[in-house]
């Protein structure tokens, strides 16, 4: 496998019937770096997110991940990634370890590391005291924790995570911080994730892209992004400036209704 | 520190497995898989199986009981409570299987679904999965059904071999049936639309068989239905294993396998719509 980046678009442009979602998005992510995609609701965020994780077929363009096409090497692809919904994804009528097993088995984990992977992968998210309770009786923050127990299981080499802290209370969503900031720190692994939370992206990321009605607006770490704007400018006042009124997205109705219909069920779920 | 057990080098650890197991070692692997974790959630809540057990105590208990000293039925030599035990299992295994669509649109509504999908599991891999996992939780179901039977003095088989056949077809029947419902899961995409479509095609499926009746005496084109209705031919492979009914095993086993394979094939192509 080359040394490339870890991801590499050029050129992506997916449409849904006659609307353009990513309109020619071009990114590159580095090798064991945090990567902050943010945009309003309908910048093409979860679209990008989406074909990069074979979930969406790639219509135009070129997208490798770590060194593999998706288009020819889609197995290669899942094979290498670890995937958190921007939902609260687990399986409520099983225990934590019960789940994380799960996806041990579809990642063909051999069978004599399977227990110990799965313990690691639950101790490391601090979920051993709790591995063998009903996961529908965690909280919000033990659930996010849980599904990142989930995406390790199989040492990913690229963790992608969707809104990683959407519906979750500001201890929970530090929890969340805390366990990547480590996670990286430890393994070095590439972590791609959106967000609308600009102190997430500034929290956690390397760098960020911004990115506003499918297209790609600035990309920078944000320290950088911040100072080329003005001595005194924050995130946020960059992302205002390279997305104008961040509403504009919803008030046209790009995905705007079902990115507020699922944030609410997470939330919802979170309780 | 907690993290020094997930550390390495992520890409070596990743490359670790290659490319992973073959195409038909990852088939049986991941259908296991979907099958323990619906043994695990059957061993963590059973009120499933009681409630569910409702419906078929009525249809043994009372229709049974009732056309068994009508004899209105022409069954042979055959009591009709033996003669309708079989299709009253195929029809469990039935009512399990065709709402296991609402499943999936859960699993689509909760992530759940759009996870599976990023794993290494091919589509049709992750649908007989799922079949089969049905296929567990109609077997959970019959194994009551049978119980009851038995206790009702139906006389049932006791060959291993034959019990052992008669879980492999309502296996397979549920698995098909299942497979049918998450086409049916694929297309409509929502779950009030399923709900709505399993109950229109529940009934004539099960009327349009040879469950509660015999073929012969069915009119012609009810009759023409049943050859096409796969729960014709569970219910003809379950009486001839349970009850010793002159059967075509072989046709019936053939009938169904083709038709999870077709259903398999079917709902792999729709999975992705569900994830869009």
């Amino acid at each position: 496998m080359s040394a490339g980046p870890a991801v590499a678009v050029r050129g992506l442009r997916h449409r849904f019937g006659e609307h353009v979602a990513v309109d020619g998005v071009d990114l590159s992510v580095r090798r064991g770096e945090v990567f902050g995609l943010l945009g309003p609701n309908g910048a093409g965020k979860t679209t990008t997110i989406r074909v990069l994780i074979t979930l969406l077929p790639l219509q135009e363009g070129t997208v490798e991940v770590l060194g593999h096409d998706v288009r020819r090497a889609r197995m290669a692809v899942r094979r290498l990634l670890g995937y958190v919904p921007q939902q609260l994804s687990i399986e409520a009528a099983l225990t934590g370890r019960e789940n994380v097993s799960w996806f041990a088995r579809l990642y063909d984990v051999p069978r004599r590391e399977r227990k110990l992977r799965v313990a690691d992968a639950l101790d490391a998210m601090g979920l051993t005291d709790t591995a063998d309770r009903l996961a529908g009786t965690y909280s919000g923050g033990m659930v996010r924790r849980l599904e990142l127990a989930q995406a390790l299981v199989n040492h990913p080499a690229l963790l992608v995570l969707d809104e990683p802290t959407v519906g979750l209370d500001p201890v929970a969503r530090n929890g969340v911080w805390e366990r990547v900031e480590e996670m990286r720190q430890a393994t070095g692994m590439t972590v791609l994730l959106t967000t609308h939370y600009m102190e997430e992206a500034e929290a956690l990321c390397d760098r960020v892209a911004l990115m506003h009605l499918g297209r790609l607006r600035a990309v920078g770490a944000p320290q950088e992004l911040c100072r080329a704007l003005g001595p005194e400018a924050t995130l946020e006042d960059v992302f205002r400036h390279h997305t104008g009124n961040a509403l504009e997205g919803d008030a046209l109705g790009k995905g705007g209704l079902r990115e507020v219909r699922r944030a609410r069920r997470t939330a919802g779920r979170v309780g | 520190m907690k993290f020094a057990v997930l550390a390495g080098p992520r890409v070596a650890s990743a490359d670790r497995f290659g490319a992973g197991p073959s195409v038909w070692r990852r088939f049986p692997s991941r259908t296991a898989t979907f099958c323990i974790v619906e043994l695990q959630k059957l061993s963590h809540d059973r009120t499933e199986l009681f409630t569910r057990a409702v419906q078929p105590v009525l249809w043994l208990v009372i229709f049974g009981e009732t056309f068994n000293r009508l004899h209105a039925i022409p069954t042979g030599n055959v009591p009709y409570l033996d003669f309708l035990a079989p299709g009253i299992i195929a029809q469990s295994g039935l009512f399990v299987a065709i709402f296991y669509g609402i499943q999936i649109i859960w699993e689509r509504d909760a992530g759940v679904l759009t996870k599976l999908l990023v794993t290494p599991t091919p589509r049709s891999a992750l649908i007989l999965g799922k079949s089969f996992a049905a296929g567990i939780r109609a077997l959970a179901q019959v194994i009551v059904v049978l119980v009851l039977a038995a206790i009702l003095g139906v006389s049932l088989t006791t060959n291993p071999l034959d019990l052992l056949g008669t879980f492999v077809i309502v296996m397979l029947g549920s698995a098909f049936f299942s497979c049918l419902s998450m086409t049916i899961a694929g297309v409509v995409l929502k779950r009030d639309r399923l709900m709505g479509i399993g109950q229109m095609i529940t009934m004539p499926l099960f009327f349009a068989s040879n469950a509660l009746y015999p073929v012969k005496i069915m009119p012609c084109w009810l009759r023409d239905l049943s050859k096409v209705n796969p729960l014709s031919y569970e219910v003809d492979a379950l009486r001839g294993m349970l009850i010793g009914s002159p059967a075509h095993l072989g046709l019936d086993f053939a009938v169904l396998a083709a038709s999870v394979l077709a259903g398999v094939t079917a709902a792999a192509s729709l999975v992705d719509r569900l994830a869009r």
